[in-house]
């Protein structure tokens, strides 16, 4: 156990993401994660929410190591649906940085709404200033947050902070809170054009 | 690459159980005898101990080979040793034949004391839940108070599930492979074709075939060589045997041509010398029996409700027999119950006996999970 624990404060380290989603979790909640990984938020609101939770992950060395982290996880294709989880049975149901690679983006938050008592998603913003310049500049972007070249992308549905708004609004998805970040820093002005990753906390209407 | 031999020679051990079991069916079984193996060492606080249940044609040889037989590997040898996924290292592992078997624990093949003579069709009809409560007859007599994990493939899978509703408090860990929580309708068909090929065999003779020193042979031939056909995928058999012929060209005839032909034949007569066709006949009843969703009204969430047991649910892509649904089934049953659950639905070519294969991913979950409980 000592070495899945320091690769996990080693991941949390780097990833001010997880401080951020976990700000919003009441302690003791039960937690779905859909594309959770090797399980390292789960784990990470474990300890600092003490929290009941499932992952859900289609990669078999992820599903190896949220087993090896000892997170439970089920092995599912999100496209699919969440058919395996009752209606209302999570208080939150958590979409880290997967929702720009989901082929069915808005089944998704529908799927998250019908689940969860609450939704939260993060997605790297495409409206980021460096991002809009390099596409100015004739490229589609490359950077730490969208770290692909344009042919081997995983992300086929990025957005920006006002496209996920609309797709709120068509999804009946009433937004609670929204939070933007660069980095470790949150961003409050422009932040469509300042923020690099985006947090949303939303419920249904 | 691990020693396949790893366990080393292994002897058989056996318990007579003294104390009326009250079966499912109404009927009581006076006494017992029950043959079972161990590997590893219990530890002190007995708190390491793993039980192994086996499927359909398995039994109580799960690792190791016997002094006198060196192709006698067990069945499950390359799983359960030291150094293995479930790693005797750690683990006291209890591999135990079930009532009704053939290979050591009373079954039809058995002397009934009471007449002298064998069961036979007089033996009484087994379910999972009867194999369960011998199995924890097996644990009293052997000191385990609770075990760290109960495992099972198939059949296996089914008991290691029951074992969670019956003795809640008496299992930390269930370990489900490529089980359901029911058979279909097209699985219990596949069983009664099984039955029908065996008991109307001429020399099943009511099931006393021992008393006319003879054997339902082409029947238990028969209900092999369709299971088989059952546990393998299309794609396994096609890469493995393809249309090849043994002599290169057709013959016209009814002898063998096809090389799966040739693999089915054999398999089924090796059976036949192996086990019995009674205990073949109670293995698959037990399968279709069990339900526990049955007495909830069909409702496997309200069934599961007395489980405690954290779970490691697995299932294989090409296993149309137990369908990764059925495992689904299983596992949204235990999320409606707020049960530590983990599933994996592992792609393999195998089908069915994919969860007897040495399959990278599939021991690297097995070893993972069993590496995260406590001892």
């Amino acid at each position: 156990m000592a070495t899945s624990a320091t690769t996990h404060s080693a991941t949390v380290a780097w990833r001010p993401d997880f401080a951020a989603i976990a700000n919003w979790i009441q302690p003791g909640s039960k937690i779905l994660d859909l594309g959770c990984g090797d399980g390292s938020l789960l784990k990470y609101l474990y300890q600092e929410r003490n929290i009941f939770g499932y992952g859900v992950e289609i990669d078999d060395q992820n599903v190896l190591g949220c087993l090896k982290n000892g997170i439970n996880v089920i092995q599912n294709d999100l496209e699919s649906g969440l058919s395996s989880f009752a209606t209302g049975s999570f208080d939150y149901v958590i979409l880290s940085q997967t929702l720009q690679a989901m082929k069915h983006t808005a089944e998704i938050i529908q799927e998250m709404l019908r689940v969860g008592r609450e939704g939260i998603v993060s997605f790297p913003n495409f409206g980021y200033w460096r991002n809009r310049m390099q596409v100015i500049r004739g490229h589609m972007p490359v950077s730490e947050s969208l770290p692909y070249h344009w042919y081997d992308t995983p992300n086929i549905h990025l957005c920006t902070l006002g496209d996920f708004e609309e797709l709120c609004r068509e999804c009946d998805a009433k937004i609670l809170e929204r939070r933007v970040m660069n980095k470790d820093r949150q961003i409050e002005l422009l932040p469509n054009l300042m923020g690099k990753l985006a947090f949303y906390r939303f419920e249904r209407k | 690459m691990p020693d396949s031999n790893a366990t080393g020679i292994v002897t058989p051990q056996y318990v007579h159980i003294d104390k009326p079991l009250k079966l499912k069916s109404g009927a009581v079984i006076s006494s017992y005898n029950l043959v079972y193996e161990t590997y590893g060492t219990l530890n002190t606080d007995h708190s390491n101990a793993v039980l192994v249940c086996h499927a359909l044609s398995g039994n109580h040889h799960v690792a190791g080979i016997y002094e006198d037989k060196p192709k006698s590997t067990g069945w499950w040898d390359n799983m359960v040793g030291p150094g293995k996924p479930i790693d005797t290292d750690k683990f006291f592992v209890i591999g135990m034949n079930n009532l009704g078997g053939c290979h050591g624990s009373t079954g039809p093949a058995s002397i009934d004391a009471r007449t002298g003579r064998h069961y036979g069709a007089n033996f009484p009809f087994v379910t999972v839940e009867d194999w369960v409560e011998t199995q924890a007859q097996l644990a009293e007599h052997l000191g385990i108070h609770q075990f760290a994990a109960v495992v099972g493939g198939s059949l296996g899978g089914m008991q290691a599930l029951q074992w969670t509703l019956d003795y809640p408090d008496k299992i930390r860990h269930a370990l489900v492979i490529a089980a359901a929580a029911k058979l279909t309708a097209q699985n219990i068909a596949f069983n009664d074709v099984a039955r029908q090929a065996i008991l109307t065999d001429q020399d099943f003779y009511g099931g006393d075939y021992y008393s006319y020193n003879t054997l339902p042979r082409r029947g238990l031939r028969l209900a092999r060589m369709l299971g088989h056909i059952t546990y393998l995928s299309d794609h396994s058999m096609a890469s493995k045997f393809g249309r090849e012929l043994r002599d290169g060209k057709f013959s016209f005839g009814y002898d063998v041509e096809f090389e799966i032909e040739s693999y089915l034949r054999y398999q089924g007569d090796k059976f036949t010398d192996l086990f019995d066709a009674n205990s073949y006949l109670l293995m698959t009843k037990a399968l279709d029996y069990f339900d526990p969703a049955n007495a909830y009204n069909g409702d496997l969430s309200a069934a599961l409700k007395a489980a405690e047991a954290d779970f490691l649910v697995l299932s294989f892509t090409t296993d149309w027999r137990f369908s990764p649904e059925r495992s689904r089934d299983i596992v949204k049953a235990l999320l409606d119950n707020n049960i530590n659950v983990s599933y994996g639905e592992i792609t393999s070519t195998h089908g069915h006996d994919s969860f007897l294969m040495n399959d990278a991913y599939y021991h690297q979950l097995v070893r993972a999970y069993m590496k995260n409980i406590e001892v």
